[in-house]
């Protein structure tokens, strides 16, 4: 019997899972997925909004503006790189400059610090690679960046570290009362928890609405992007949203924590909660929109595109707190955009609320910092040579692209909730996430996988599930060669 | 710092050439730096013959052709390092000489000084990225040479219904090779009028076996959620625009891309060269000088060849020039 049962190991889950460790609970987090951050929380713009775009006294504001304030914070305890860049909405007509003014206001009612309005000579000072016919901005100097999955994995690794269970390939398929808590039901068989957690992205409503008679409903609401090469780093220093239209929020550009250049998102309304797949209209549309405002955009320089599916409650808010007909229900439903920018404060909010019903104590021995994977070309000479004394692995380059160590990808698999599928080295180490898109380390990267996890190498996979990188062995060779 | 006469970056068929033929004109102290774990660079892969016609008068594969050099090479006594990944070079303005920085298993991060710097980094094959198709992103989509690499030297099958977009000479090879191996290659689109590769591929690999070599027509959408489960075929005009009602769905566990090869250059970018925009690789002199004196390009890195005899050629005359410009400093 559990504690406290989360649904979905995204950044959501993850982060409710990492603040309720603090805590002598027993925590478990499911996920139907081979590793966590398979859902919206690896496909996003990783920004980390100054939260001017919510209504004032929504949810959402409140959580984006906490979430951005502690967001420093969380990212020193967990080594995760966050930049706060800051951010331009920008003006192209001069009619619609008074929207400017608006947008200030709201974040001002909100209580965003540091806004700046700037006319045009200041925006493009501030911005010199912004079209000429730009006529004004919105500057928010607390925006940020930071890199979605890495943040995921960091808040997963270190609540595992502080004792909560994370049960991968498990999908949840009913949720039943029972006295005392609830049955949750997987295709792995019934886990009992006395309280659950519903983390579970696009599928939340599915789960709220087994357990409470006050239906809810979530529209996938699909973004497509483009992603520059970091040869195009460079071309904007903030990240520069064009002044939302009644559609939605528009294309940004923005630089990455990696240094290449993202382009996206669109929105459209899809039924496929499963449908990432990205489109012919939806890549032009969004090179389309970034080429009015950016000078010269280097549509040649994309080396990948892809989509992600916000999670949009009917009432546009984030649904979150006790479920009111089902004690020990709590929903972190609806949580599209400003999810990942409200991640801190939604952690200590739904961990507060919770430890309330529970009331177990601090644990002794919180362990509150995580170490990220060592880059081994960034450290300094001594340092090199001591890692290479230990393992003499990361003097092997295995992705040229992003020269990443042999060293680096065995530390990926061999830490607490290691990679098991090439996604999850990617999204670990960057192995595969530059220009070639794992075209000459993947092969490699395969090895080391089937070798540090005793597997043949025709079981490894992209991302768990059916998705094998390979049919078998040719013929006449050796099968029992692994 | 220990100091060197010319380092080649690079140890395939340009590298060696360049090496064997610096030695040749003079110069005592050269290293090889190769990032694999042996010399020959792609032709340890290029298993079919078509190598050697001009250098040695016979057909040979690409391993034999690079053994002959690799012979040469230790005949020679030419020093090299493999497992060695060349990181950065960079030049300095006064003394005119390189540092060149490089990462291996034993010596770790470690450095250089070079009076003369060889390119031979070869080329990388155009990524899907490069062609933004749009779809899902599953397991199945491979380079061609990636797929190569895979079945000639690790023994692996990539997959048992093969597309191919793309009709440069490695998908050409590629499709012969994956018929041979058992697996069904059900076309090979090709978004221009003709094929990319040699005719005598084209024959030799496709038409031979019966494998359709679709021209006009490119890849509109990737299915499959996991593994990729077919492909959308389109015809597209004489600008490249999908032509409508003209889709076609072929089911397929494996899409090889073989849609061009770019030199591999970033060192060369790097370290200041000036680049041409046609070619991918840096500008050169007569002597195949680059604008960043005393550095040296030949082969794949330089521009893309269709055949290694070439290379080899254009690397002899490299290392030549490079020897040259040694000793008259
Ligand atoms: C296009 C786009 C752009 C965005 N940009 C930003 C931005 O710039 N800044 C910002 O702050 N926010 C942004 N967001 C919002 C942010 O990405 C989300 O708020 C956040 O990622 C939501 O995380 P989550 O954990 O709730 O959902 P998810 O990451 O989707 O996690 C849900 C998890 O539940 C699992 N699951 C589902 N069903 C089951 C089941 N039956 N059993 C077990 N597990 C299950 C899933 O596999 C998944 O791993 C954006 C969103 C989108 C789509
Ligand atoms: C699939 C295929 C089929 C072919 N078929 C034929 C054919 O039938 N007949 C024919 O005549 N020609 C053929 N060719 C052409 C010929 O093989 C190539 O032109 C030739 O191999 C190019 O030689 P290279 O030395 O320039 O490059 P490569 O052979 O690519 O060698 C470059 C070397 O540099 C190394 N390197 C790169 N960067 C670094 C770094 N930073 N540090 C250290 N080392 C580095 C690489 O590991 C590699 O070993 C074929 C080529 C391919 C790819």
């Amino acid at each position: 019997m559990y504690d406290v049962l989360i649904i979905g190991a995204g950044v959501i889950g993850c982060a409710a899972a990492r603040e309720l460790s603090r805590y002598e609970a027993g925590i478990c987090v499911v996920e139907r997925c081979s590793d966590v951050c398979e859902g919206t929380s690896k496909a996003n713009s990783g920004i980390v909004h100054a939260g001017y775009d919510a209504p004032t006294g929504s949810m959402k504001a409140r959580m984006n503006v906490t979430g951005n304030e502690k967001m420093e914070e969380l990212c020193r305890e967990l080594d995760v790189s966050f930049q706060r860049i800051g951010s331009l909405v920008i003006c192209m007509e001069e009619e619609r400059i008074p929207e400017l003014q608006k947008l200030y206001d709201r974040g001002i009612a909100n209580g965003v610090k540091g806004l700046r309005l700037l006319n045009r000579e200041e925006t493009l000072e501030l911005e010199p690679g912004l079209s000429e016919k730009v006529r004004g901005a919105l500057y928010a100097p607390s925006a940020g960046i930071l890199c979605p999955f890495e943040l995921t994995v960091a808040l997963a690794e270190n609540a595992a570290a502080n004792g909560a269970e994370f049960r991968l390939n498990t999908e949840v398929t009913d949720i039943v009362r029972e006295h005392g808590g609830y049955i949750v039901r997987t295709n792995q068989g019934d886990l009992r928890t006395r309280m659950v957690v519903n983390a579970a992205g696009v599928y939340a409503d599915v789960f709220h609405n087994m357990v409470s008679s006050d239906k809810i409903h979530i529209t996938p609401r699909k973004g497509e992007y483009c992603l520059l090469d970091t040869e195009a780093g460079g071309l904007v220093r903030h990240t520069v949203f064009p002044l939302p239209e009644k559609k939605g929020k528009g294309i940004l550009v923005t630089p990455t924590v990696h240094g290449n250049i993202l382009l996206g998102p669109t929105a459209a309304p899809v039924e496929d909660r499963e449908g990432v797949n990205t489109t012919k209209e939806g890549l032009e549309a969004v090179l389309h929109s970034a080429e009015q405002y950016v000078k010269e955009l280097p549509v040649r320089k994309v080396i990948t595109s892809f989509a992600g599916l916000r999670a949009s409650e009917d009432g546009r808010e984030f649904v979150l707190g006790e479920v009111k007909d089902a004690p020990g229900f709590f929903d972190a439903a609806g949580i599209e955009s400003p999810g990942l920018s409200s991640v801190p404060a939604i952690g200590e909010f739904l961990a507060e609320m919770i430890q309330k019903r529970g009331g177990w104590r601090a644990k002794e021995k919180f362990e509150s910092r995580r170490k990220g994977i060592r880059r081994f070309l960034e450290l300094t000479p001594e340092e090199q040579q001591e890692l290479l004394r230990e393992n003499p692995a990361y003097g092997t380059i295995v992705c040229r692209c992003e020269k990443i160590t042999e060293g680096e990808i065995l530390e990926a698999i061999r830490r607490p909730l290691g990679a098991t599928t090439l996604d999850g080295i990617k999204r670990r180490t960057r192995a595969g996430m530059g220009r070639c898109q794992g075209g000459f380390c993947s092969p490699r990267v395969m090895e080391l996988l089937a070798s540090e996890l005793h597997r043949a190498q025709e079981t490894i996979t992209k991302c768990g599930g059916n998705s094998r990188m390979l049919a078998g062995h040719i013929r006449g060779t050796d099968s029992e060669k692994d | 710092m220990k100091r060197i006469e010319a380092v080649i970056v690079g140890g395939g068929p340009a590298g060696m050439a360049a090496a064997l033929s610096a030695r040749q004109n003079g110069l005592e102290n050269i290293l090889i730096l190769e990032r694999e774990e042996e010399l020959g660079g792609i032709l340890n892969q290029c298993i079919h013959t078509g190598f050697g016609l001009h250098t040695f008068g016979e057909e040979l594969t690409g391993p034999e052709y690079a053994a002959r050099y690799v012979e040469k090479i230790e005949k020679e006594k030419i020093p090299f390092y493999t497992g060695t990944t060349v990181l950065e070079i960079q030049s300095e303005e006064q003394s005119k000489l390189k540092t060149v920085t490089a990462v291996n298993r034993i010596q770790g991060v470690f450095q250089l000084q070079a009076d003369t710097v060889i390119l031979a980094m070869g080329c990388r094959e155009r990524p899907r990225g490069a062609l933004n198709i749009p779809g899902f992103r599953p397991a199945g989509i491979y380079s061609a040479g990636t797929a190569q690499r895979l079945v000639n030297r690790e023994g692996y099958l990539p997959g048992r219904e093969i597309v191919i977009l793309g009709s440069g000479d490695i998908g050409l090879i590629m499709a012969r090779r994956m018929t041979l191996e058992g697996a069904r290659v059900k076309a090979v689109a090709e978004r221009l009028p003709h094929p990319g590769g040699l005719m005598r591929n084209v024959v030799q690999c496709l038409e031979d076996y019966d494998i359709p070599l679709k021209l006009n027509c490119t890849v509109a959408e990737i299915h499959g959620r996991e593994r990729i489960e077919g492909v959308t075929l389109v015809q597209v005009d004489g600008e490249n625009r999908p032509v409508p009602g003209t889709e076609e769905f072929i089911s397929c566990d494996t899409l090889l891309l073989s849609v061009g090869l770019i030199p591999e250059n970033e060192l060369t970018a790097a370290m200041g060269a000036a680049m041409n925009e046609k070619t991918g690789g840096p500008m050169v002199s007569e002597t195949l000088e680059t604008s960043v004196p005393g550095v040296f390009a030949c082969g794949n890195v330089l521009h893309v060849h269709e055949l290694v005899d070439h290379v080899s050629r254009e690397a002899e005359e490299a290392g030549r020039f490079a020897a040259e410009w040694v000793k008259k400093r």
